[in-house]
């Protein structure tokens, strides 16, 4: 062991920790107190309950912070806040709210906090929150059920149909399935971002659905080759391709779950109605996408089954995890994940499209493919609009 | 996975009927679901019968704003008193504006501007044809001025802005006689009223009025967000300020109220008292047409005198009529004994 050598390692490692020291002793040099009192509510979840309201607050702000007052729909009300309201940084409070709500009226609550700064919740149609019971738990399964599974398997169900087309053909259809699964890639990470959003800024919602959209991408990619490596197989194996594709529609739609799920815990059922059968015409051109890459082989039944269960049954726990436990932070961390999935299968179905007309000599852009894809993209906008209003 | 197994014929049979299952499937759980466009109502056990107006005001403690509000509805500032060579009775204020937060309603704090120390000022009470003198000093961060409602000369009007750290002497005959207002008017005017730089100025009338148990109100609301919308509506700047501990009168006793209206954002605000009538005098003028009646309502700058007695014993609500502004705070009682 050389001791100079573990010096030289040492001394500006010493020098960093001393200047980081001063500076966060003395300060920058330019600090001064704040002109406003910095205070950050952040409200959770409101649960509608017989009895009124129940609000999961967090102190997401840097300061120890006092909640004062309580003014629901313009009127100021009693209120409790357990276990005290005065919460620290980080710290979670619940606030209970006795309140003679009106079914399927919108409610507005504001908390006022010592200093005057005022954290709005809203709901938009009040209605009970649905308790984690058996039968709830029940319903909301049968919903990811119809939403996810039932129109997959629809989609599925084209594929003896497809199954008579010529090599070209397949080809297109492959390239409107890289549409449609575009679409969802950006749709994903759309809704990922505006659920992100909601989330307390210190938790950084976006940057948790591009981390999740990341990691997931690469890792998909490195297991991928990892597999390939091992089996020494050359091109990718049909099956595999469609196994990829169903898991990374499924966190897709364990998404679409989240959106029901949790628009009905909102009181929103209205909108939860629209969102399933939005989901459920979509979800048929996904079940299309699946078969898409089988076309060459002869896949059996239980194949389909499995596909259609990978793909669909995320959207039965996305309700499930909407309705009763969702959190912002939770929901931008999955659309991450599923947007990272499906960025996944549109690499490896491109690279396997080029990589057949190339075979064959041909332009892998054909007019035929560009057509598919232009189809696939078209498909999926205009059935979004079942979803989207 | 066997990727060579074949696709026979029974195959997608299979397949259809697990279709034809799927949709079947949906069409009845969409039934059997409990969530349709249309909301069923539910057993929804409200808990109005709790609801009666307790339901708003917190604990049975005086906190700072409280008495704050208790001490403005019976403290009038009549001035250092002396009497001039001529005759004329020379009455001396000092009025200082001050930053200061205030509590506004229990337990939230307003970073106010202040004249002396509270919203509203002190209530200044001369007689007319009395010489005032306000030395006014400007300890606030901001330049503020003192203008007067009444009749006096133009440059005592407080339009010039009185710097930080400045003083200024109001000098000026009261007249006419009955309610006048002042506050600050320096721009942005609706910052610098809303702030909380306002009070009652009451010049009596040289005959004397009817003995009365007399009681000083400013309404006003309070803008916490700076959204353009109050948040809370108060009298003398505390929200439910006399609903625990009613204003205590005799029954038959006359009664008789300074009430001006000094709230910012909202064009009008209202007095209603429940069980009871009262005699309205626009800009406390005998010589104006007055009401006879149970609610009155004032424009922001509006100010009048209410008279009334209490024929029963018990408890008398008063409150803005707009039910919001009473729900946000502007609401009390009347206790006859
Ligand atoms: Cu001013």
């Amino acid at each position: 062991m050389n001791l100079k050598w573990i010096i030289s390692g040492l001394i500006p490692l010493v020098l960093l920790i001393g200047v980081l020291a001063l500076v966060l002793i003395n300060g920058a040099g330019i600090e001064k107190d704040p002109a406003a009192p910095v205070e950050v509510l952040n409200i959770e979840r409101i649960k509608v309950t017989y009895e009124g309201f129940e609000l999961s607050v967090s102190n997401t702000g840097p300061e120890t912070l006092t909640i004062s007052q309580v003014i629901v729909d313009d009127s100021v009300w009693n209120f409790s806040v357990s276990p005290d309201p005065t919460l620290n940084r980080f710290e979670d409070g619940k606030i209970t709210i006795s309140y003679p709500w009106v079914m399927g009226d919108p409610h507005a609550i504001k908390i006022i906090t010592e200093n005057g700064i005022i954290t709005e919740g809203e709901i938009a149609a009040a209605t009970l929150t649905p308790e984690a019971s058996w039968s709830n738990f029940l319903n909301y399964g049968f919903i990811g059920f119809y939403v996810g599974i039932v129109p997959i398997t629809l989609g599925l169900l084209w594929y003896p149909f497809m199954k008579r087309f010529k090599r070209k053909w397949i080809n297109a259809i492959l390239a409107l399935t890289v549409g449609l699964l575009l679409f969802l890639f950006v749709g994903t990470l759309a809704d990922g971002f505006e659920i992100g959003a909601e989330a307390p800024s210190v938790y950084q919602g976006n940057m948790l659905v591009i981390i999740g959209a990341a990691l997931t991408f690469l890792l998909l990619i490195g297991f991928d080759q990892y597999q390939q490596k091992k089996q020494e197989a050359k091109g990718y194996s049909p099956f595999k391709i469609a196994f990829l594709m169903a898991t990374g529609i499924g966190l897709h739609n364990f998404g679409e779950g989240l959106a029901i799920g949790s628009s009905f815990a909102l009181g929103e059922a209205a909108l939860g109605t629209f969102l399933i059968i939005g989901f459920t015409l979509h979800n048929i051109t996904e079940g299309i996408g699946i078969a898409a890459p089988l076309l060459k082989t002869k896949p059996s039944i239980k194949h389909f089954l499995i596909l259609g269960t990978l793909a669909g049954a995320p959207a039965i726990l996305g309700t499930w995890f909407g309705g009763f436990i969702f959190s912002p932070i939770w929901g931008a961390l999955f659309l991450g994940i599923g947007a990272g999935a499906i960025l996944q299968v549109i690499y490896v179905i491109t690279k396997m499209l080029v990589e057949d007309h190339r075979a064959y000599k041909e332009p892998s852009v054909s007019w035929l493919n560009l057509s598919g894809f232009t189809i696939g993209m078209l498909i999926m906008y205009f059935t979004a609009f079942f979803v989207k209003f | 996975m066997s990727e060579e197994s074949n696709l026979s014929r029974r195959d997608v049979l299979k397949l259809g009927t697990a279709g034809a299952l799927g949709l079947a499937g949906s069409y009845f759980l969409n039934n059997l679901a409990p969530f349709s466009t249309s909301v069923k109502a539910q057993s929804h056990r409200p808990n109005h019968s709790k609801m009666n107006h307790n339901q708003m005001v917190g604990n049975m403690t005086k906190t700072s704003g409280y008495k704050m509000a208790e001490k403005l509805l019976t403290t009038f500032d009549y001035g250092k008193v002396s009497k001039l060579p001529t005759g004329q009775t020379l009455r001396e204020y000092e009025i200082v504006a001050i930053d200061k937060e205030i509590e506004i309603a229990e337990g939230i704090k307003f970073p106010g501007w202040t004249y002396n120390g509270t919203i509203p000022g002190p209530t200044f009470r001369c007689t007319e044809g009395d010489l005032l003198r306000f030395h006014f000093i400007n300890q606030g961060s901001h330049p503020h001025s003192v203008h007067f409602h009444g009749i006096h000369p133009p440059e005592m009007d407080g339009l010039v802005p009185i710097s930080p750290g400045q003083k200024f002497t109001y000098e000026f005959e009261a007249k006419p006689y009955g309610m006048q207002i002042y506050h600050c008017h320096i721009l942005p005017l609706a910052r610098h009223i809303h702030k909380g730089l306002y009070g009652n100025f009451i010049i009596d009338p040289k005959t004397p009025r009817e003995p009365a148990l007399e009681l000083n109100m400013v309404m006003n609301g309070f803008d916490l967000d700076l959204d353009g919308e109050n948040d809370f509506y108060t009298v003398n700047g505390y929200a439910f300020a006399f609903m625990n501990y009613p204003i205590k009168v005799k029954k038959d006793q006359l009664v008789r109220i300074y009430l001006s209206n000094l709230t910012e954002f909202d064009l009008l605000n209202s007095f209603h008292l429940h069980a009871n009538y009262f005699t309205y005098y626009p800009t406390g003028r005998n010589d104006n047409p007055s009401q006879f009646t149970d609610t009155i309502m004032q424009c922001q700058g509006e100010r009048g005198i209410l008279e009334m007695r209490f024929p029963y014993k018990g408890k008398y609500m008063f409150h803005a009529h707009v039910s919001e502004f009473a729900e946000l705070g502007w609401m009390g009682f009347f206790e006859a004994e």
